[in-house]
């Protein structure tokens, strides 16, 4: 089986570390996996700003660098859902329709094609998750709360076989952090008081670390923390599951 | 003014946002409750989204078998195409049985066609009944959310209102006291009605019969109280048989409150002896709607309002920042259809976080809709320049990996150098309450590349 590794764009340009612990976390799990350079963008800021026609080059650019692996795995639930959902607008070659099925968020790619839970990783603090919506309602990673069936949550099942972890409830669960690509630039108040709102749920509930599967939500509470001097840290579920294998 | 400047005003009161936000999670919440109850809940929206989309397939048919059924017990029945027709038809009915008091009972297909300044223009007295459509028409404004038409006020500020309108005693927001005043004004409101407006939450076509969803009881009476009775309707509130308000009625209010059934589901057959019954029927842009495929299940809405609830937008920047009719998640699909310039920043004024789409009863994809209406508004509505300039240089560049990389470095090495004051000017939106990330040393392609040098 050969994986080829997705870096979205902003994970390569402003938070290489994520890209790292995704790589090395899926070598310690024995993957095969390769990093196909000349990687851009899936175009999603451009889909979700109503660009969807301009980004076809950067669509090809993906489906030409990933078109030989049998899986594709990044650590970005809202670039993974771009890829399955939105790759639409390319014709449907038998590559585009195969890239499309098989391109995978790395918590799910783990749990439900590697069929492992237990990393043997330990992380010893209070861990808040933040769920991304694109993963949670777009990729379907976990049950969100507006839905009557029954509870599950994909990176859940990975964070509790954390060594020492403790993971903390939230008072709402599944809210969405206010991020939205271009929306936090173009809706900037409500971006902003979205964020704040649900950095404090993390704050009222003990968290010390903020973690997800999407680095775009944690870039934008980040952000937040960062100017209101808030004593919360935001780390990519990546980092923490390759901690201290 | 875009939803975003509007939402940027709303949100200058910290404060009051909070509460607005918390009131209406609260009401999510009773609704996540209610809808844990009912075993099968997701079953039921899946039939409830097949009936609806079965009877916008079959409009024709089932419109034509109502009306027929309807004449049958008595009920007139009226047709009009746009808003303008629908109030000339209703100012007609009253002309014709010299009414001069109407008592109106919650339409949002009403305010959509402007029905009251048409009438009191005409010298018609109109008077909302239900409590936050009075409170709203007294503060001369419109409905900020289509069941809570008057969330967006404090019961201290209906507190003044009603000083100022009714002549009530100062009681620093005493609810009960309120209430029972809004309750006395408007008995005498009912007695003295000549007519009675009521809108329709569900039209059925084998029994010709409507079905009017209430908590106060205000449709009932007016109905009762007064010769003639004028129920509006969109041509999309048909259901094709009376046992399908078994699926209906079960998630209208359980949607929209979290209650199990609305205090009042009452049955509209026949005239009773001695009075008047009409239905007017409007598309006023419907059927253009229903030839947008990928807009077409907009139309299953059954005004529940619980997008607007579970919206953290909605929440956090009120009805009227939307500017429309019908605010939040479903107005951003409906609205665009009506005027696209004019609700242009509608759409864009979502996440796309999706919880919509899964809290609708009748499961339409709003948020897919939203997405689909971003392609079209930013070819067809004019866009500004930079904006646009910006995303289309964006798309060439994400094209072409070599120039990809030099403009990756660049802007690293912007945020990395210049100085403070510049990187966070003014032209920096996300700065303004963010921190940008802190640049590490190189990027992932590089690491890379030195990785397998070293490897």
């Amino acid at each position: 089986m050969k994986v080829g590794l997705f870096i979205p764009c902003y994970i390569n340009q402003l938070y290489p570390k994520v890209g790292i612990a995704t790589l090395e976390l899926l070598e310690k799990l024995g993957v095969d996996v390769y990093y196909p350079t000349n990687q851009t963008c899936c175009g999603q800021p451009l889909g979700n700003s109503g660009y969807e026609s301009d980004a076809k080059g950067a669509c090809a650019v993906f489906v030409k660098n990933f078109k030989e692996y049998d899986y594709v795995v990044g650590p970005s639930g809202s670039c993974v859902y771009h890829v399955n959902q939105h790759f639409d607008i390319l014709p449907q070659t038998e590559d585009v329709k195969k890239i499309r099925k098989n391109t995978y968020e790395l918590c799910d790619f783990i749990v439900n094609v590697l069929d492992k839970k237990v990393i043997g990783a330990s992380f010893p603090f209070k861990v808040g998750l933040h769920k991304s919506c694109h993963g949670l309602r777009g990729l379907k990673l976990g049950s969100c709360s507006e839905r009557m069936v029954p509870y599950y949550s994909t990176e859940e099942l990975l964070l509790k076989e954390v060594k020492g972890i403790e993971l903390m409830s939230l008072n709402r669960k599944d809210e969405c952090c206010g991020f939205g690509g271009t929306f936090s630039v173009f809706e900037e108040a409500i971006s902003v008081k979205m964020g704040k709102d649900r950095i404090q749920d993390h704050l009222d509930n003990g968290v010390e670390v903020i973690t997800g599967a999407d680095h775009s939500c944690l870039m934008h509470l980040e952000g937040l923390l960062n100017r209101n001097n808030q004593p919360i840290k935001v780390m990519h579920i990546a980092e923490i599951l390759n901690n201290s294998i | 003014m875009s939803h975003s400047d509007k939402a940027e005003i709303f949100n200058k009161n910290e404060a009051k946002v909070n509460w607005h936000d918390k009131a209406l999670w609260f009401v999510r919440e009773k609704r996540d409750t209610a809808a844990h109850k009912v075993k099968g809940w997701e079953y039921l929206r899946e039939l409830a989204s097949g009936i609806k989309a079965n009877v916008l397939s079959n409009l024709d048919e089932y419109l034509i078998e109502f009306e027929a059924n309807a004449q049958k017990n008595g009920i007139k029945v009226h047709w009009a195409s746009t808003a303008e027709e629908h109030n000339k038809i209703v100012h007609s009915i009253l002309s014709e049985t010299n009414a001069k008091k109407v008592v109106k009972s919650k339409s949002m297909l009403t305010e959509e066609c402007h029905l009251n300044p048409y009438l009191e223009n005409k010298g018609i007295e109109v008077i909302d009944t239900d409590l936050g459509e009075r409170i709203v028409q007294l503060a001369k404004e419109a409905p900020s959310h289509i069941v809570l038409p008057a969330i967006h006020k404090t019961k201290e500020e209906v507190d003044e209102l009603f000083q100022k309108h009714l002549g009530t005693k100062p009681s620093k927001g005493n609810p009960e006291y309120l209430t029972n005043e809004a309750r006395k004004h408007l008995r005498d409101k009912f007695l003295k009605a000549d007519a009675a407006i009521t809108g329709v939450n569900f039209a059925i076509a084998e029994t010709g019969g409507f079905v009017v969803c209430t908590n106060e009881g205000n449709a009932d009476m007016g109905a009762h109280l007064t010769k003639v009775h004028i129920a509006c309707m969109g041509i999309e509130k048909i259901i094709p048989k009376e046992s399908h308000l078994g699926v209906f009625l079960r998630l209208l209010a359980r949607s929209a409150t979290g209650q199990p059934i609305t205090t009042y589901s009452s049955h509209f057959n026949k005239p009773a002896s001695g009075t008047e019954m009409h239905i007017v029927i409007v598309d006023n842009g419907r059927t253009e709607q229903l030839s947008r495929e990928d807009f077409r299940s907009s139309l299953h809405c059954i005004r529940c309002g619980a997008c607007m609830n579970t919206c953290p937008i909605y929440r956090r920047s009120g009805g009227h920042s939307y500017n429309a009719t019908i605010p939040g998640p479903i107005g951003s699909i409906l609205s665009p259809g009506k005027d696209l310039t004019k609700h242009s920043s509608l759409p864009f004024a979502s996440t796309l976080c999706g919880s919509c789409t899964n809290v609708c009863p009748v499961k339409i994809n709003i948020h897919e809709q939203l997405y689909k209406w971003r392609q079209i508004i930013v070819k067809d509505v004019k866009q500004p320049f930079i904006k646009k300039t910006t995303l289309k240089i964006v798309g060439k560049v994400l094209a072409q990996p070599k120039l990809y990389a030099i403009f990756g470095k660049s802007a690293r090495w912007l945020i990395t150098y210049a100085p403070r004051f510049m990187v966070y000017s003014r032209l920096n939106t996300w700065g303004k309450s963010r921190e940008l990330p802190k640049i590490e040393n190189g990027n992932f392609d590089q690491w890379y590349k030195n990785r397998n040098k070293n490897g």
